[in-house]
């Protein structure tokens, strides 16, 4: 069993070195403080070099989705650096950061009129190496769109987040990881009264290279913290290489 | 270097606009005429009319009966002011100072100093001048002198030649009239009277004799004339600092032309700023067309920069607004304003990046060049409850806050621009609502927190108080519900949403 798994995954370092994916170091490799989930992508490395869509229908998923890329700003902008957010219907509102760790005042945001300019203004500011990371809310991206921003990110290494309304179509678009993020009730210590830390579906739809998975998270006040699912008391007649007699 | 003044006499300013304008004119004659005390006085003659003895001053019924078949045509107050304005804006071109001539207020001064050798000397100067007004249909007599006051009086009563020589103003003067000086009538009269009938005959007087008998203004102005007193123009257009102008041989009408000339431009301007530890902040750049008209686009940096690269990309974005036309002759970039530019320290190691940082800078500027300023914003926490003002927008990109961001009460991570009025089902007095449908859903609560009461800002506005709860609803979505006012108050109470949660 053991060699077949090795195989495999000599197989797998093989493909993405051909695909041009530098192996990490494993001592060096940055954990972006999501847990499991990063596992997901190759090399086990959350892509910051790369454009992340999510796809946000209703308005709780977008809270959602806001929620958690400024979980994920909170680790990109740990050096001072600033992050752009542009958009045209912004409802992002900025004194909520303060609770995942992101300070506000280093986010630009720019409210533009037209979608056109959106684009404009992340293309631009994709290709700023100053910053750690681009925000644009979009109602839609073509394929020739999403290639451009891409190219962008390949060359400054800055992240860029695209949340998106419309659910079709997103099978056009080159974007690394497709992320949806829908709130799940949360649970409170002991059964106490009230709200408890948010919580997430983090369903990750697709991934280049990557093995797509849905995952439960909460941002446990500091940091992402995932939901283990409670394991089932195991029956002792069910367990692997059980031993009859 | 020795000063020198240009005077332009339009002779019949208003008549010339009018032919200009009214070729069908050509061949009558007309006056302008304006009411004065219940009679039409002419205030300006066009050159046929002048041969019928007709003169400025005169009614005009009493011109109608000298001459006939005279058009009396309006004068509006301001006009020949406005043609002058006009002119002068387009006389630019000769020299950076003009100044409109307020005394007759039908002429303009220009400071030569310095501009004629680019038209191959003085005479070329004023033949340029004079065959480019008349092609436009102005006819004009102009005269260069080293004092305004002596260019003035040349262009209108000289006769020998309009070109005074350096140091030959005085001598040039010697045999005008009086009236060359730009005096008053009534000590014209005086003058006059006295048997003064040219200026040599009273410049040597003493002053003091002078001023006993013709006030202090005639002496102004002899002074004036004669360069012992120092006249100051009040120039259309003040010059700025920093400026740099690009005229070309031929008129330029591609956008590849355009951008050469921009960059020319700003080669100099950045050279002259960085030598001086100046940065650009507002630029103008006025391409001047052939066919008069002039486009005008202007670009703004955040922080003062004399990078080419920088600033050329900045004008880059706006070249789409020129329209060349038939072609622009002149280009004037200006920076009106200029900041001193920080040298930044090199950092031995690479710095951290933030919101100063260069790039960001650049970013922001092509931003604000294409879309503009106004579009950019960043907060700053505001020392308030009320959620709406709980923000406060950040006037520079480097403005630090000057209070933490708070986060011991809950704060939505999307807040709705206006509240949103809902239907709720809840408990009184303070239970929070069982459910609520917002938008035709029907969100059954499953958890709540609050109520967190926020009261209005009194001294800003009234109304009532708000009761905020934080609602889960049974799906996990999170929602920021209030109510406005209390239960069984005279005022209806009612209930919104404002905001959603992560």
């Amino acid at each position: 069993m053991d060699a077949k798994r090795e195989l495999f995954q000599k197989l797998q370092q093989d493909i993405l070195l051909w695909q041009g994916f530098k192996p990490v170091a494993s001592g060096k490799a940055e954990r972006i403080g999501l847990g499991e989930i990063e596992d997901a992508f190759p090399g086990g490395v959350f892509p910051k070099k790369a454009i992340h869509e999510f796809i946000t229908v209703v308005p709780e998923q977008s809270a959602a989705s806001d929620g958690f890329i400024a979980g994920l700003l909170a680790v990109l902008m740990e050096n001072g650096a600033a992050c752009v957010w542009a958009s045209t219907s912004r409802r992002l509102f900025p004194a909520s950061l303060g609770l995942f760790n992101v300070e506000p005042e280093r986010i630009i945001f720019m409210d533009v009129q037209t979608e056109k300019d959106v684009l404009w203004i992340t293309e631009e500011a994709l290709k700023c190496e100053g910053l750690a990371a681009v925000v644009a809310e979009v109602n839609n991206l073509s394929l020739i769109e999403s290639r451009r921003l891409q190219l962008a990110v390949e060359s400054s290494g800055v992240t860029g987040f695209i949340l998106r309304k419309d659910e079709n179509k997103t099978a056009s678009t080159v974007a690394t990881a497709r992320w949806r993020i829908s709130p799940l009730p949360s649970q409170t210590e002991n059964g106490m009264p009230g709200l408890g830390f948010p919580r997430w579906q983090v369903e990750l739809l697709k991934v280049r290279n990557g093995n797509p998975g849905n995952f439960v998270l909460e941002w446990a006040g500091e940091k992402f913290e995932e939901v283990k699912k409670v394991k089932k008391e195991s029956v002792w007649s069910e367990m692997e290489g059980r031993q009859i007699g | 270097m020795q000063r020198r003044f240009v005077s332009i006499w339009f002779r019949q300013l208003l008549a010339d606009w009018q032919l200009i304008r009214r070729p069908e004119l050509s061949g009558v004659p007309f006056v302008f005429a304006a009411p004065d005390h219940g009679r039409m006085i002419i205030t300006a003659v066009s050159e046929l009319a002048l041969g019928f003895g007709v003169e400025v001053g005169m009614r005009a019924a009493d011109a109608k009966a000298i001459c006939p078949g005279l058009e009396v045509l309006d004068d509006k107050p301001g006009r020949s002011r406005k043609l002058l304005k006009g002119l002068g804006e387009w006389c630019v071109r000769y020299s950076p100072i003009v100044a409109i001539d307020e005394f007759a207020m039908d002429g303009l001064l220009l400071e030569a100093t310095g501009c004629s050798h680019l038209w191959g000397g003085e005479s070329g100067y004023l033949k340029e001048i004079v065959s480019r007004l008349k092609s436009k249909g102005y006819t004009v007599r102009v005269a260069i002198a080293d004092t305004p006051g002596a260019a003035w009086a040349i262009s209108h009563y000289g006769k020998v030649t309009p070109l005074i020589p350096v140091g030959g103003h005085v001598d040039a003067l010697l045999n005008l009239v009086p009236d060359a000086l730009r005096l008053e009538e009534s000590v014209l009269a005086k003058l006059r009277k006295l048997g003064f009938y040219q200026i040599k005959s009273f410049i040597g007087m003493p002053r003091s004799v002078l001023r006993r008998r013709f006030g202090e203004d005639f002496l102004l102005r002899l002074g004036q004339a004669i360069g012992t007193e120092i006249e100051v123009l009040a120039a259309l257009q003040v010059p700025v600092p920093f400026s740099e102008r690009l005229a070309c041989l031929e008129p330029i009408k591609t956008r590849n032309g355009i951008e050469i000339a921009i960059n020319k431009l700003l080669e100099n301007l950045c050279k002259r700023m960085q030598a001086e530890g100046k940065g650009l902040r507002f630029g103008v750049l006025t391409c001047y067309r052939i066919d008069g008209k002039m486009v005008q686009v202007d670009i703004g940096t955040s922080g003062a920069s004399h990078n080419i690269s920088h600033l050329l990309k900045l004008f880059q974005l706006k070249i789409d607004q020129i329209r060349p036309a038939l072609g622009i002759e002149l280009f004037v970039l200006d920076a009106p304003k200029v900041d001193d530019v920080e040298v930044p320290q090199e950092e031995m190691w690479t710095s951290k990046p933030g919101l100063d940082d260069q790039s960001v800078i650049k970013l922001l500027d092509r931003v604000a060049g294409k879309v503009g300023f106004q579009v950019i914003h960043r907060y700053l926490p505001a020392k308030r409850y009320w959620p709406e003002r709980a923000i406060l927008k950040a006037v520079s990109v480097t403005e630090k806050p000057n209070a933490p961001w708070r986060v011991d009460k809950p704060r939505p991570t999307e807040l709705l621009k206006t509240p949103v009025a809902i239907e709720v089902m809840a408990i009184i007095p303070d239970h929070p609502p069982k459910f609520f449908i917002y938008k035709g859903v029907r969100h059954i609560v499953a958890k709540a927190d609050g109520p967190e009461r926020i009261e209005r800002e009194w001294w800003l506005d009234h109304g009532e108080h708000r009761d905020y709860y934080q609602v889960e609803d049974e799906q996990g979505g999170r929602y920021w519900l209030f109510r406005s006012g209390h239960y069984g108050g005279e005022n209806k109470y009612k209930w919104f949403i404002h905001g959603f949660f992560a």
